[in-house]
């Protein structure tokens, strides 16, 4: 307790070693949690080159095939199948983003919300209540200020120790929300309506299909207008998102395997010996706070123009928390991880709607369960993986590691 | 700006009850912080069951406002037994399910954060869905008048008449104004010394400053951790009276912007540090008040926030400091 | 072995100043930790620092890398006082050092941690890596030459993509001794880079900072061994009580009154004795 804000001090246990280093894996039972699910991942790497890509050609294709394929398990019979979807990669995109911030830099920011909620404003405010820009120009704008106001908010704040940031960033995150509730500029309580819809080009319409058990059927009277961004139909806003969201996660790989991701990790790992080895860790996280605030205004945007509609009620604070636990549920600094996790917060709550009253208890249980039980995340970064497999082999040997 | 000063001794009055208030609940993130360096997300949800158990005493006993006044302290000693009790009992079962297994296996406090979110939020839903839960056990008519309407305001029926006991400033000090603010005060004494003097308070202070020695020593790590989610709970259930008596109503959501707040109160003191609560506490009401006063009461958590940020930011340990280590015994 | 050309400076001592501790001194509350230090560490040499448990030289380190900035009192490296320099920034100037408490990135991998300590001079930024620039490629291929190149000096090619975490205590302490190196460095300094090594350990070690030497890096060594510092410097000084009691070649040093009455005269030899039950 006295001692993490004393740098480098010998001896000292808490300021020392980053827990990571020794303890945690090792201790965290070498067979306990096996992750031989993951043996599908491996056969797929083992492929030859042209089959892998062709199944991975094949899984996007299915992906964006998903709206009208109606799969009766899959499909969510109380709300539109597409707009659940959309709701769905958008918290994937937020994941992402927070991912960057909590999962690569080990930053812990529970007012990720507001930086969702600049980038709707944004949209709204500058495309709707306030001016009426085109809206080409507003998604780019949007994502301009929500960075610009990352870096604003970092400056200040990621100069405060650790679990202190958790707590400044959820007031940052709230009184962005209160602003916004508060001002008759933003719209106050009542929130801004008609904002721009991305702009539709009518090109042809796809049908989707209709299962009998399990025979399926093309259904020649749903179909989806093919590129029409309406109210009824959503499943258009849904390629859109998954379209940001496959340039996302290449920026995110191009990132992760250079020196700005290394030097995120390192920061992650050990401060001050990151530091002492060169690294500007304020300048690294800061960056990382503004490609995370980056992705989230962009996911802000897109959801903005999608509702059409927004207000306060949009950016609560609960939502903040339910990102968090989106990128720790599917296993923070891996992206299918937290791909996974994002699904899982979104996706569930949405499917069961049926059971409205108990969903946030079933919700609340389900994080309590996966915490415990598989406290890696649901799919843990490769290294943990691998680092199990080792702890399973080293032997009472290596017990001079702990002497740390 | 004349609001401010044509009201200055109440808001300075009511900013102090409110602040008494999270400084008591903010104990129970302070000590859990200062023991395990993790932020106990669900101590909101401690809180929030213990006002429930304080109104159900009064439920149960029915006491009209005005009954003699051994009657009506004895009505409320047992709901501040019953709130203690209550969200004691559902710190112990936070610790027992939410972070054991975490702590056992040294897992990353972002888990551990997560795993108490969860609980978190099962517990305030349990809360909101009580009527359901009563039916499903089949008592839902026998338990009604503690159960109905689970997801609106359940008022408190103070059975402490609110006197006038003298005016200032031309504000009228109450009974209970001056209950809240004595009691929040000696409970703060009680706990420090507690800390101070105990061997259980030794031993919390031996696991806040370095926990690996204290298991070396002989410290049972296991039974502090239990002790201090106890403490922490204990005072939030008499946290939970007080802010009834004042407040009157409670609600299965209540504990959220209360917990936040409290947290935010923790911090301001210096997390880990007890006397640090009470101040945070305290300068969190204040501010609040003022704040209000000034730019308008829609601002009220826009300046809670903002000033914990400048604090942070010019104090980056808080007021007093991180001490719960270092307290001199 | 592709070892960068050695610079062959002679083990003399006689070099110029590369790093000046001059009339250093730091307080904690009511603990001068250093009281008026001052030594050079000359160019091309092996420079000892020794001295009793809590005498003070882990400090003196975190002074000479900006960990601390001293109460009074200055440091200059290459002629230049450090100032108010960041932490990184002295590392970029070319002072490099390991932590006696391993501080390894654990769950990155041997080669990413070396990487690392290699990016220390590389600009690459978010955009070079985003559209892989031609500066990001140049500095992604010369920062894993560098990387590769100093593990595999120091042993360790085989282990580059175990986990830090995963690899035993003393390839953990020589995977610290190649990050360091990754950042190029002109002096390196080494905190208790022997500690819970055995003899066998201990003699691989002297050679090693040796062959670190005759690279062309300066070496400043924290070490409890006497056996192992008396051996392998060319100078050592003495720290006890935050203040330097002596300076000297290790002949002088070993005969010092002051030095063995600060060992509570011990025989100096014996005193990996008393560290084995630290
Ligand atoms: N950050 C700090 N705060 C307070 N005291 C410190 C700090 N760092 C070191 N000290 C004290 O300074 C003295 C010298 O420590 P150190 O340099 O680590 O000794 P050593 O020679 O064993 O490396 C010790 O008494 C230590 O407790
Ligand atoms: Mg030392």
């Amino acid at each position: 307790m006295s001692e993490p804000h004393i740098p480098l001090r010998e001896g000292s246990t808490a300021g020392g070693v980053p827990a990571s280093t020794v303890g945690q894996t090792d201790d965290m039972g070498r067979n306990r949690f096996g992750w031989d699910r993951l043996a599908l991942s491996r056969r797929v790497t083992a492929l030859p080159r042209p089959a892998k890509w062709a199944l991975i050609g094949l899984f996007v294709v299915l992906l964006y095939l998903l709206p009208l394929l109606e799969i009766p398990i899959l499909s969510t019979p109380d709300t539109d199948f597409g707009a659940v979807l959309f709701t769905v990669a958008s918290y994937v995109l937020v994941a992402l983003g927070l991912n960057v911030v909590l999962g690569y830099a080990g930053l812990l920011d529970l007012g990720y919300v507001g930086f969702y909620a600049v980038g709707a404003y944004t949209v709204a405010v500058l495309g709707s209540l306030q001016a009426q820009l085109s809206w080409w120009l507003l998604i780019p704008l949007a994502v301009v200020i929500t960075t610009i106001s990352g870096i604003l908010l970092g400056a200040p704040t990621l100069r405060v120790r650790g679990d202190y940031l958790a707590i400044v960033t959820l007031g940052f995150g709230e009184i962005i929300r209160l602003t916004a509730l508060n001002t008759e500029w933003l719209g106050a309580a009542k929130g801004i309506t008609g904002v721009p819809r991305p702009p539709s080009v009518e090109l042809f319409e796809l049908p989707h299909l209709q299962w009998e058990g399990a025979t399926a059927v093309i259904d020649l009277d749903d179909k989806t207008k093919f590129l029409v961004f309406g109210v009824a139909d959503q499943a258009p806003y849904y390629w859109l998102a998954l379209t940001v969201i496959f340039i996302v996660l290449g920026a995110d790989r191009m990132l992760r395997l250079s020196r700005v991701g290394r030097a995120w990790e390192a920061t992650r790992e050990d401060e001050d010996a990151a530091e002492l080895m060169g690294v500007p860790t304020f300048k690294f996280k800061l960056l990382a706070f503004a490609c995370g605030a980056f992705i989230g205004g962009l996911s802000g945007a897109l959801f903005a123009s999608r509702q059409g509609f927004i207000n306060p009620e949009s950016f609560q604070l609960l939502l903040s928390i339910l990102f968090v636990a989106a990128v720790v549920v599917g296993g923070a600094g891996n992206r299918w991880g937290v791909i996974m996790g994002a699904i899982v917060v979104a996706y569930l709550p949405e499917r069961f709607r049926g059971f409205e009253e108990w969903r946030l208890l079933v919700f609340g249980m389900a994080l309590l369960i996966l915490a415990n039980f598989r406290p890696q995340g649901l799919i843990p970064p490769r290294r943990t993986r691998r680092a199990q497999a080792v702890d399973e082999q080293l032997d009472a040997l290596e017990e001079g590691t702990d002497r740390v | 700006m004349s609001f401010l000063f044509n009201n200055f001794v109440e808001l300075t009055v009511t900013g102090l009850v409110l602040g008494a208030v999270y400084g008591l609940v903010a104990l129970g993130y302070t000590l859990v912080y200062g023991v395990l360096q993790l932020i106990n997300f669900a101590h909101s949800e401690v809180w929030m069951f213990g006002s429930f158990a304080a109104v159900w005493v009064t439920v149960a006993l029915g006491v009209a406002p005005g009954s003699a006044m051994p009657v009506v302290i004895g009505v409320l000693l047992l709901a501040l037994l019953a709130a203690m009790t209550v969200s004691g009992g559902v710190a112990l079962l936070l610790e027992r399910v939410a972070y054991r297994r975490l702590i056992r296996l040294d897992a990353p406090k972002l888990v551990a954060l997560i795993s108490a979110i969860g609980a978190s939020f099962a517990l305030a839903e349990i809360m909101g869905l009580r009527d359901r839960v009563a039916g499903w056990i089949g008592l839902r008519d026998t338990l009604d008048p503690y159960v109905r309407s689970a997801r609106d305001n359940t008022r408190f029926q103070n059975p402490l008449e609110t006197e006038g006991l003298f005016t200032v400033g031309g504000y009228t000090v109450s009974n209970v104004d001056v209950i809240i603010i004595v009691s929040a005060v000696l409970m703060m004494v009680a706990l420090d010394q507690f800390i101070r003097r105990t061997r259980t308070g030794r031993g919390i202070r031996a696991v806040a400053q370095d926990s690996e020695a204290a298991a070396l020593m002989g410290v049972n790590r296991n039974r502090i951790i239990r002790a201090t989610f106890l403490v922490g709970g204990i005072m939030a259930g008499a946290a939970a009276l007080l802010y009834l008596m004042r407040f009157g109503v409670t609600r299965w959501n209540a504990g959220f912007l209360l917990g936040v707040k409290a947290f935010t109160a923790a911090v301001l003191g210096g997390i880990g540090n007890v006397r640090g609560a009470l101040l945070g506490g305290f300068v969190l009401g204040l501010a609040e008040n003022y704040g209000s006063a000034l730019i308008g009461s829609e601002w009220r958590d826009v300046v809670a926030f903002l000033l914990l940020v400048v604090i942070l930011l010019f104090r980056p340990t808080g007021l007093l400091g991180e001490s719960l280590g270092r307290a001199r015994a | 072995m592709s070892e960068i050309p050695v610079a062959g400076q002679p083990a003399t001592g006689e070099g110029a100043a590369l790093l000046s501790v001059d009339d250093v001194s730091i307080q904690f509350g009511g603990l001068k930790a250093l009281d008026h230090v001052s030594f050079d560490v000359r160019e091309g040499e092996i420079l000892g620092l020794i001295g009793p448990n809590g005498a003070g030289k882990t400090t003196c380190f975190n002074v000479m890398t900006g960990v601390y900035q001293p109460t009074s009192g200055e440091v200059r490296f290459a002629g230049s006082p450090l100032g108010r320099r960041k932490r990184f920034a002295i590392t970029r100037l070319g002072i490099a050092r390991t932590f006696q408490n391993i501080r390894l990135f654990g769950n990155m991998t041997a080669l990413e941690n070396v990487l690392v300590g290699a990016d220390a001079h590389h600009r690459t930024n978010v955009i070079d890596a985003l559209f892989r620039s031609p500066r990001h490629r140049r500095e992604e291929r010369e920062g894993e030459e560098t990387a590769r190149e100093v593990m595999k000096f120091l042993g360790l090619e085989r282990r580059a993509d175990e986990l830090a975490r995963n690899l035993s205590y003393g390839e953990q302490r020589r995977l610290e001794i190649a990050r360091a190196m990754a950042t190029k460095p002109r002096l390196l300094c080494l905190d208790e880079p022997a500690a819970g090594f055995n003899p066998a350990e201990k003699a691989q070690l002297m050679d090693l900072i040796r062959r670190i030497r005759d690279r062309g890096l300066t070496v400043l060594l924290i070490e409890h061994d006497m056996s192992l510092v008396m051996g392998v410097s060319d100078r050592v000084a003495v720290l006890e009580f935050g203040r330097k009691i002596a300076e000297g070649v290790p002949a002088q040093i070993r005969n010092d009154p002051a030095v063995i009455a600060a060992y509570l005269g011990t025989e100096v030899d014996d005193l990996d004795d008393e560290e084995a039950n630290l």
